[in-house]
């Protein structure tokens, strides 16, 4: 089925006006736009780890959700969604309940790259029925901007300050979503927000609709973090697919499809110029940065195009 | 009808589990309560129960699928020990604030330093106030008949508060012993089904679990909680003239052994209870008036109730399975002793810490427990009000 | 007991909470008037709007709301202005003022 976005703008709101995210917050048209991939018939248990999006969004007694949620701690958003999932199995088989429940898990990258790790990799191995979503905004954002492992090199988080001693991050970001591809999961894609958000709504209702564990991946900019101002968070998502720092492509049982390749793929720089977390790389002496940037971009894209071809 | 039979505690908290049929079980193992989801495994095998038994990667996340599910409108329920409850910590908080009634078998064992796989209360009492309701067992029937109370006290709208079902490692947990068990029927038609009034997969309303709560609501929050805690107290009753009403045995929130005249008495928990209630009897016929306190449930604490049946001893020495290294003794002591304080005439106090990491406790160190009370007694000294009993020392052990 | 989230508030006593501060109904965060945070304004100019709908999606506080197909003027009660609407709108029609 096309995809239409009037049609899909028509859809009730699942996902409430009057959370308490930061203005301009990214994880905020994520949730809009992971509920909207939901069949409108089918209802939906989130599983949220905590973090910024679990703080803003349910606030007693203020729920931003539409339907059943639950946090209970950082590291266990998968492991609560397994249990949620082996619930709804034993109440279907004993008759209890009628409808359709999808379970989505959501996590930050802190949730789900880190301390959240080892309960997403036993759900996955486990081969439980949900998708997982991470809205990734590449370091802990809740307490502060501090690295995670998906923070990229280079940038300047508060435990990664750049300085006369130090060009911020040191270490390039885990890669999660081939991480997660090597469980075996039947879906897998990584995606943002540009356009009419037709990829990001392509691949979540194909992940949704998958059977077993399937992921993903959304870079998610943060306006406080990567220090930008917050209107610009549609050309930073662009520039990040444009330059390939963050490529668009999911892979379907082991296979992987490109879903865009950029015509003129643009130097990285175009995506790091925009934002404050990089802003030390520009100085003189300092030019280096760039170009390693660039060389880890290159070589990443490669390998992804041999596994897509 | 009983069934009389032969049974492990651990086999014993799986019978009961089986016969309960929770809906979810989700397991991670640890020495020495492995066996209570390996047999459970093979009910499930054997077509014995239909629970959904899930095999997590952890036991944090084992808890965390547990919440899950019991939020989600089940009855969930896992079994751990020492390192494996420790690893639960954060999530045995998450789910008593979350008012979720799950059920924790739990096979008391040390923690570490140095590892050590034996008996002692380090692993549950240093969870003593994460918000569980804790029953401990004496041996392998109290374990079982605490677990068919389990579910119905944490689930009582006027509680939903987890529990913990304790049993003694090793001691309890593998020893075989003979056991009265219930009819499958009959333990189904006791605990009921679980119908909470809202669940994650209800159809007429969402169910949102798990808020963050700014301080106007936390304090508030934490005295509901503080309340079901106290109302759990009746609830225990209840249930407990229930199961006598229907099995014949009877259960307080202590047991009282030759207590009615006693002047010297011994309050500790569990298995060793069976050791010191040689002790006493052999006493009584040497014409000491000694008696014994097992205590049962240590969450909710009843203090007012252990007073009162202490309050006519001469002296009293509450025996801790765990070291709380307060440097002030261990937690049954404080609680009891604490308990005391506004008695017009109370019995002298004292704490002795023992049986750490499976050391043996026998008829004769109980006995020398009691030749301390009645010198106490005799000279109006009280001495080291903490002391350590059963180690290798280069001190005399106080007299 | 199912007390309603619009009925629950700081001075209310505890006897009064939800159990375990569940809450049982949809989207309660409504209540809450995010549109306070506004330092910036977005305004609707319904004449240049062609109803292409690129705005919709991106905004992170639902305030743009679409019936039958088209975007109504903004939910001011929740907007925070952060103007990601105002750079994807590709025909103007959103104006960003200061607040006074």
């Amino acid at each position: 089925m096309a995809y239409n976005l009037k049609e899909q703008l028509n859809k009730p709101e699942r996902f409430e006006a009057g959370h308490r995210l930061c203005a301009g917050c990214g994880a905020g048209i994520v949730c809009r736009a992971m509920m909207r991939a939901l069949e409108p018939e089918d209802k939906a248990v989130i599983c949220n780890a905590t973090g910024c999006l679990e703080v803003s969004s349910f606030q007693y007694p203020y729920t931003a959700w539409h339907d059943s949620y639950i946090h209970t701690a950082f590291e266990n958003a998968t492991a609560t969604a397994s249990g949620v999932e082996a619930a709804y199995n034993v109440m279907r088989r004993r008759g209890k309940i009628k409808d359709t429940f999808k379970i989505l898990a959501i996590g930050g990258d802190g949730g789900t790259y880190d301390i959240g790790f080892q309960s997403l990799s036993g759900a996955l191995e486990r081969g439980h029925d949900f998708t997982y979503f991470c809205y990734d905004n590449e370091a802990y954002m809740n307490t502060g901007t501090q690295r995670s492992s998906a923070t990229p090199r280079f940038a300047n988080a508060t435990t990664t300050p750049a300085g006369v001693e130090s060009v911020g991050k040191k270490q390039t970001q885990k890669d999660l979503t081939q991480i997660v591809v090597a469980h075996g999961a039947p879906y897998v894609a990584q995606t943002t927000l540009i356009g009419t958000l037709k990829d990001f709504h392509e691949k979540a209702h194909k992940a949704i609709y998958t059977e077993g564990p399937t992921f993903v991946n959304v870079l998610t900019p943060c306006p406080r973090g990567w220090q930008y101002p917050a209107e610009l968070l549609p050309e930073i998502c662009k520039m990040a697919v444009e330059t390939c720092v963050w490529p668009l492509y999911e892979v379907e049982n082991g296979e992987y499809h490109l879903s865009y390749m950029p015509k003129k793929k643009l130097p990285v720089e175009e995506f790091m110029k925009l934002q404050g977390r990089f802003r030390h790389c520009f100085k003189p002496g300092n030019e280096w940065t760039i170009e390693a940037a660039q060389e880890y971009v290159d070589k990443q894209w490669e390998a992804l195009l041999a596994k897509c071809n | 009808m009983s069934i009389k039979d032969r049974l492990s505690g651990n086999e014993a908290i799986a019978t009961a589990m089986r016969q309960i049929n929770p809906d979810v079980f989700a397991m991670f193992p640890i020495t020495p309560s492995t066996e209570i989801p390996q047999f459970y495994a093979q009910y499930v095998a054997d077509g014995k129960v239909d629970t959904e038994f899930i095999c997590v990667e952890s036991e944090h996340s084992a808890l965390s699928a547990c919440a899950g599910a019991e939020a989600a409108g089940c009855r969930a329920v896992t079994a751990t020990s020492s390192a494996g409850l420790s690893y639960m910590n954060e999530m045995l908080y998450v789910v008593a604030s979350s008012r979720l009634p799950l059920v924790l078998a739990v096979s008391n064992r040390a923690l570490t330093g140095p590892i050590n796989i034996n008996h002692d209360y380090s692993d549950s009492m240093a969870e003593r106030d994460s918000g569980f309701i804790q029953l401990y067992a004496e041996n392998n029937q109290e374990a079982y008949d605490n677990y068919l109370q389990a579910h119905r006290i944490a689930e009582h709208p006027d509680v939903r508060l987890p529990l913990m079902v304790c049993e003694d490692g090793f001691i309890t947990s593998h020893a075989l012993e003979n056991i009265e068990l219930e009819e499958d029927e009959a333990v189904k038609d006791f605990v009921g089904e679980y119908h909470p009034e809202n669940y994650l997969l209800k159809s007429e309303n969402p169910l949102a679990v798990g808020p963050y709560g700014v301080s106007g609501y936390y304090m508030e929050a934490r005295v509901a909680q503080a309340e079901a805690m106290k109302n759990a107290k009746r609830v225990i009753l209840e249930v407990a003239a229930d199961f006598e009403k229907r099995f014949g045995r009877h259960y307080e929130f202590f047991e009282s052994y030759r207590m009615e005249d006693a002047e010297l008495a011994i309050v500790l928990m569990g298995s060793s209870a069976g050791t010191a209630k040689v002790a006493v009897d052999e006493l009584r016929e040497e014409g000491v008036k000694a008696g014994l306190i097992k205590v049962r449930v240590f969450r909710p604490f009843p203090g007012e109730e252990i007073v009162e049946a202490l309050k006519n001893c001469k002296a009293v020495a509450i025996l801790d399975k765990s070291e709380g290294f307060s440097a002030n003794g261990g937690p049954l002591f404080a609680e009891t002793a604490s308990a005391a304080i506004n008695l017009e005439k109370r019995p002298k106090m004292i704490d002795i810490v023992y049986g750490l990491g499976g050391r043996d406790f026998t008829v004769g160190h109980a006995k020398r427990v009691f030749a301390r009370l009645a010198k106490i007694v005799e000279t109006g000294e009280t001495g080291p009000i903490y002391s350590h009993m059963g180690q290798r020392d280069l001190r005399k052990e106080v007299q | 007991m199912s007390k309603k989230a619009a009925e629950i508030n700081e001075q209310i006593p505890w006897q009064e909470l939800t159990t375990g501060c569940e809450i049982y109904e949809p989207g309660t965060s409504r209540l809450t008037m995010t549109g306070e945070w506004r330092s910036k304004i977005p305004v609707f100019h319904k004449e240049k709007c062609k109803q292409c709908l690129l705005c919709a999606p991106f905004c992170p506080d639902s305030s743009i709301p679409v019936k039958d197909g088209k975007r109504e003027d903004f939910d001011y009660d929740h907007c925070k202005g952060c103007g990601i609407c105002v750079t994807v709108c590709p025909f103007d029609a959103i104006e960003w003022k200061e607040v006074h």
